[in-house]
């Protein structure tokens, strides 16, 4: 199964590269320069995995990210920047980034992590699928 | 007459401006890099796909080899603008043109004002326009007018600037500045005291046109040691 990614950065040239070189890997891949795009994307569209810039114009990249995941929690954001801190780091795990990464990236390493964010999805997914499920039987008394 | 100006704010001040930059720089030559890394590894993509019998579209190399050279200039005007950014703590009273020190300024803000959907426009003057000055100091006071006119552009998201020669010296115009009237005083104003301490180290003055939004800082043509 081939995932579904988007890439968000404000260098349409990085977003042009990487693109070519994930869908070669047989990705699905969306890509915006606007943050807001982004998160209209992310409410119309079911991503495996959004590789996000954490320096983006006019929105900051954690803003994006908080926004993101109260649109969809099971959604799994790499955080991909040239701007990394420790501090910086710290707030986006705890805002739910499901990883950091810092530019330049080996692709084989993002490849790997958008694997992993995939797979963790999915599991998000069955279980809310199951606690909605196990709600419903104990509505109705089954 | 240097006993008079508040050293530490101008050191405090000074550093900040110098940390902000850098960090800036860092972050662009960080994204140059990332581009570079990846148009390489699709060269490198191309290979293993020649080796397993495919053939390389030359076009596609051609746009790969333009597309890393594109980044390499963009990664050495950035590295001669910090370059010149480095040495203007060189000596404390030198020569500067206005045009070029504006340019240097535009560039070393551009990070900033494109996280901030703004514009800088630089309206060449006709003729050269030099004062001598504290580079540094004439940099950093730029950065805190521009960091400033920056939040005041309102819907027009542009800031225009300009260097103009007047009788007594030099005079810098930030205009465009559509909401700079309806700036309320208070904490954090403009001008704040790192621009009083700059100012006087600089022997300018500062001018804030409300009616026409815009901010005029006016050089002599020579600062004092």
């Amino acid at each position: 199964m081939s995932e579904k990614v988007l890439l968000v950065d404000d260098e349409q040239d990085f977003l042009e590269a990487m693109e070519t070189r994930m869908k070669d890997r047989g990705m699905e891949v969306s890509t915006t320069t606007s943050a807001a795009d982004a998160l209209k994307k992310v409410e119309e569209g079911a991503f495996d995995a959004v590789v996000l810039d954490l320096m983006m114009p006019e929105m900051d990249g954690l803003e994006v990210l908080k926004a993101m995941k109260e649109k969809r929690p099971e959604l799994q954001i790499i955080l991909l920047t040239g701007y990394a801190t420790v501090q910086k780091g710290v707030e986006a795990m705890k805002f739910g980034a499901m990883d950091f990464i810092e530019k330049p990236a080996d692709l084989k390493v993002l490849t790997e992590k958008i694997h992993q964010a995939s797979a963790q999805k999915m599991v998000l997914v069955e279980k809310k699928i199951q606690e909605k499920v196990k709600k419903l039987i104990q509505e109705k008394g089954w | 007459m240097t006993m008079n100006w508040n050293w530490e704010l101008l050191s405090e001040t000074g550093l900040q401006f110098f940390g902000e930059m850098s960090a800036s720089i860092s972050h662009e030559l960080k994204n140059v890099m990332a581009i570079i890394n990846e148009n390489a590894g699709l060269l490198e993509d191309l290979t293993v796909m020649a080796e397993k019998g495919m053939p390389i579209d030359p076009e596609r190399l051609k746009i790969q080899a333009s597309r890393i050279m594109k980044q390499i200039r963009r990664g050495d005007d950035i590295v001669k603008g910090m370059n010149r950014f480095a040495h203007s703590v060189d000596e404390p009273l030198r020569q500067a043109e206005l045009n070029d020190t504006l340019g240097l300024m535009c560039t070393l803000s551009g990070r900033f004002a494109s996280m901030r959907g703004v514009t800088l426009e630089l309206e060449p003057a006709s003729a050269q326009i030099s004062i001598v000055t504290n580079p540094f100091f004439l940099q950093n006071l730029l950065w805190l007018c521009l960091d400033f006119a920056m939040s005041v552009t309102g819907a027009i998201k542009k800031v225009v600037l300009k260097a103009e020669k007047i009788e007594t010296g030099a005079k810098i115009c930030f205009s465009k500045l559509q909401e700079l009237g309806r700036k309320e005083p208070g904490p954090g104003s403009f001008p704040g005291e790192r621009e009083a301490a700059l100012l006087q180290a600089l022997k300018a003055r500062l001018e804030i046109q409300k009616e026409s939004g815009e901010l005029h800082l006016l050089f002599p043509a020579q600062a004092e040691r």
